[in-house]
């Protein structure tokens, strides 16, 4: 496998690679070099499209979460993930947009469904709940049916109806 | 289908022609209708379906699908309704013009279907006044050509004349989708239940109408 | 320097002030405008705010989410096995492309082989539904660009195809035919013939809707040299399918990583060379011939393989036939236990399958359990729209339509 090999030969001991069940390498990394081995790998192991960027939620296991990036070497037709674990109560990972500007809506999801920062991150807000939505919903003490979904909507909707109302009594009285 | 003999008798001699108006004004109203796709996922392809070539909704008089809510009488909610989209839905449903029906397409539209989720309203019911559901997931377009048979059914049953003479009304929202009873009738038997949230609200707070005016 | 260039440059994301005189008649007045999340163009729930300097975009902001039914979430209340039948609503247009790449990350998990008939049938099912796929690109892009027939073209065609699947897997759409371990049921002669019938008088109809397109003035002036993307740039935005081989790079999952046998079937690959709208649609024509052609390759497999194993037998994953669960016992509990219980080893899987949109892939997690860790999908269709905003920069707004069209998403699979 070329790229733990050119990591080594920079250095880097403190890797470990292991085989998943799908038999795609996988690199775990720790938190504080995620950022600079990413640029290795694109810049040296020709990784040059970032497949994808996500979480696992471990809790209540400790450190909670897990960030996966997975990418995709072309010209080599070769695939890498790389692992790195996340402390729950603070879950700030560096930003990959800078080498990938691809995984901008994927730091954006990630940041939306789990809760976790990317510094770094341009524009890093919400992508598929409302901004005001208040909740992350893939962590796991968020409920499936949720928690109050639809209160954006009712608060929305009070406005609506007081607007309308407004404008029958504006109209009321012009008569 | 649609012919004017249904709804008037003739004199050929004299060259008179009697009908009623509301048989006149329904009759127009319901071979003419002018859907507006609010094609949100899987039945929105259904409904294209609908209008495409085989099955062709313009046997019916309701292929002049226009997505300016403006223009149009009918609204198809087809698909899955998240509360994100819920605000949209609701605007174009208010910038419709009067008189208007609403079909609930599919499961999801109708109680939420297969999605029991933090994103998914529970039925569009809890925000628009539903006419006719359509289950399925999703419906076949046959099943929803029919539903466009039993609006026509139901709107035959409605008495325009008494909103022209008796003035503009309070606008009934109540949804019934019952076809036996005439619409804007049915205030009384609006029997959604209780929606599942931890705040208990009555789906009538998203109607926008409150127990007291009924 | 002049307004229009200040505007262009501005467009073109250099920052710095863009202060206009509000008395040039050009370029007084910027304009922001709101397209969607119900829009005939927007090919479902999408919402782009753009901002307007006349008729030039200068941003072009998609918000997306307006689809989002909290999928992946789904997945972990609902468990491996029930999860499937999202699959389907994920990307609709191409339900057994989505249920297929769910069924090979849930094997890649499992380390369980699929039979050589089953391959075969989902071969055949994939390229049927990449046709139906495209056809519907096809069908709605030119409609948004004013060649209403084309609709009524490319739908008589999908209701051909739509009958086809009925009778075959039991409903139009959404078939969830493609199950863990193999499919749902074999394919009935009768069907195969008529698929075969469909299949052969397919390619006279990509004919006809050629000549309808490829040489029209009015598609190649909406078409041609808009929306221009260059490979760097779709391997930057992690830009996969038809719209990566539109800008001339060869890679396509089929050939690069093969997944049910699709390294023993001959096709090519096309790809394009200026990387514009015009190109991807050349590649999707080209895409749909392929598919026929492998669809027929997968169909004469299939009267040679009559009669073998369509399903894996392995009580673990894969439910028994129901008539054997009313008189056996250990078939009753196997069934039972794969319906409330099902359990995946521990540790992750992906695989990624060639959707018509681009790479799809599921990233799945499981601790061991029963309830899924993590269900993750790779959706082709996002990275679709996060290019939007660099390809309508600085064109006009009646181009956005047609880089929307040629980039073809989804909104369900953006969504999920």
């Amino acid at each position: 496998m070329g790229a733990l090999k050119h990591m080594l030969s920079l250095g880097w001991d403190e890797i470990r690679e292991t085989q998943d069940r799908d038999s795609m390498p996988t690199l775990t990394i720790a938190l504080e070099r995620l950022h600079e081995a990413l640029e290795v790998l694109k810049r040296d192991c020709g990784f040059e499209t970032v497949t994808l960027v996500t979480a696992i939620d471990h809790s209540p296991n400790e450190p909670r979460f897990e960030l996966v990036h997975q990418l995709l070497s072309m010209q080599n037709n070769e695939r890498l993930r790389l692992r790195c674990a996340l402390r729950g109560d603070h879950p700030n990972a560096p930003s990959c947009t800078d080498l990938w500007p691809g995984a901008t809506y994927m730091e954006r999801e990630c940041w939306d469904m789990f809760g976790i920062q990317f510094d770094g991150h341009e524009n890093l807000r919400r992508l598929l709940m409302p901004e005001a939505y208040g909740h992350h919903p893939l962590r796991k003490e968020f409920p499936h049916q949720g928690i109050e979904p639809d209160r954006l909507y009712r608060e929305w909707n009070r406005e609506r109806i007081q607007r309308a109302e407004a404008k029958t009594s504006q109209e009321g009285a012009g008569r | 289908m649609g012919s004017l003999k249904e709804v008037t008798t003739r004199d050929d001699e004299s060259g008179f022609m009697a009908t009623r108006v509301n048989e006149l004004l329904n009759w127009g109203r319901k071979n003419s209708l002018w859907p507006m796709p609010l094609g949100l996922s899987c039945c929105g392809i259904e409904l294209m379906a609908m209008i495409g070539p085989k099955f062709d909704i313009a046997r019916f008089g309701a292929e002049a699908a226009r997505f300016s809510p403006r223009q149009c009488d009918v609204m198809i909610v087809a698909g899955t309704l998240t509360w994100k989209m819920a605000e949209a839905a609701r605007t174009i449903y208010d910038q419709m013009p009067d008189p208007k029906w609403v079909i609930a397409m599919g499961v999801c539209s109708s109680s939420g279907g297969m999605y029991d989720s933090y994103a998914v309203v529970q039925g569009v019911d809890s925000i628009l006044p539903v006419d006719i559901y359509v289950p399925g997931c999703p419906p076949r377009p046959d099943a929803l050509i029919d539903a466009i048979m039993k609006l026509q059914r139901k709107i035959e049953r409605e008495n325009p004349l008494r909103r022209v003479l008796e003035g503009p009304q309070e606008l009934d929202e109540s949804g019934t989708g019952r076809l036996d009873v005439p619409a804007n009738s049915m205030v009384e038997t609006h029997s959604m239940g209780t929606y599942k949230t931890d705040s208990g609200l009555r789906t009538d707070q998203y109607t926008g109408r409150s127990k007291e005016k009924n | 320097m002049s307004a229009t260039s200040k505007v262009l440059e501005y467009a073109a994301g250099n920052p710095g002030d863009l202060t206009l005189d509000p008395d040039d008649p050009m370029h007084g007045e910027l304009m922001k405008i709101n397209v969607g999340p119900q829009h005939p163009a927007t090919h479902g729930v999408l919402r782009l705010s753009v901002e307007l300097d006349g008729e030039t975009i200068l941003r072009c902001e998609p918000e997306v989410g307006y689809l989002h039914r909290g999928k992946e979430k789904t997945c972990e209340s609902l468990g491996w096995r029930k999860f499937l039948v999202h699959t389907d609503r994920l990307d609709y247009v191409q339900p057994l492309l989505n249920n297929t790449a769910y069924a090979l990350s849930l094997e890649a998990l499992a380390q369980v082989e699929v039979p050589q008939r089953a391959q075969e049938i989902r071969v055949l099912m994939m390229e049927v539904s990449r046709i139906m796929a495209h056809l519907i690109y096809l069908g709605t892009t030119s409609i948004d660009l004013g060649a209403v027939s084309m609709f009524f073209f490319t739908f008589t065609e999908r209701e051909k195809a739509y009958d086809l699947l009925d009778a075959w897997s039991g409903h139009r759409m959404n078939n969830s035919y493609i199950r863990m371990g193999g499919v749902y049921a074999d394919v009935d002669e009768d069907v195969a013939s008529s698929i075969k019938k469909w299949l052969s008088a397919f390619p006279a109809k990509i004919d006809e809707f050629e000549k309808l397109l490829t040489g029209n003035a009015i598609w190649n002036a909406r078409n041609r040299g808009v929306g221009v993307l260059s490979p760097a740039a779709c391997l930057e935005w992690s830009l996969t399918g038809p719209n990566l081989r539109g800008s001339g790079v060869e890679w396509d999952l089929r050939r690069a990583e093969p997944y049910s046998g699709y390294e023993t079937y001959d096709f090519d690959v096309p790809v394009g060379s200026e990387g514009d709208c015009y190109d991807r649609y050349l590649v999707r024509i080209e895409e749909m011939r392929q598919s026929v052609l492998i669809a027929l390759q997968a169909l004469d497999r299939l009267e040679q393989s009559q009669g073998q194993d369509f399903l894996l037998q392995d009580r673990r994953y894969v439910l028994p036939p129901k008539s054997r669960t009313h008189d056996s016992m250990e078939e009753l509990i196997f069934q039972f236990k794969v319906v409330t219980d099902m359990q995946l080893p521990k540790g992750s899987a992906y695989r990624g399958v060639e959707s018509s949109k681009g790479e799809l892939g599921f990233f799945i997690a499981s601790d061991g359990s029963s309830d899924p860790l993590r269900c993750h999908v790779r959706a082709p269709g996002l990275m679709n729209v996060q290019a939007i905003p660099q390809l309508a920069r600085g064109r006009l707004l009646s181009d956005v339509m047609a880089i929307i069209g040629s980039l073809d998403f989804v909104m369900g699979e953006v969504d999920r």
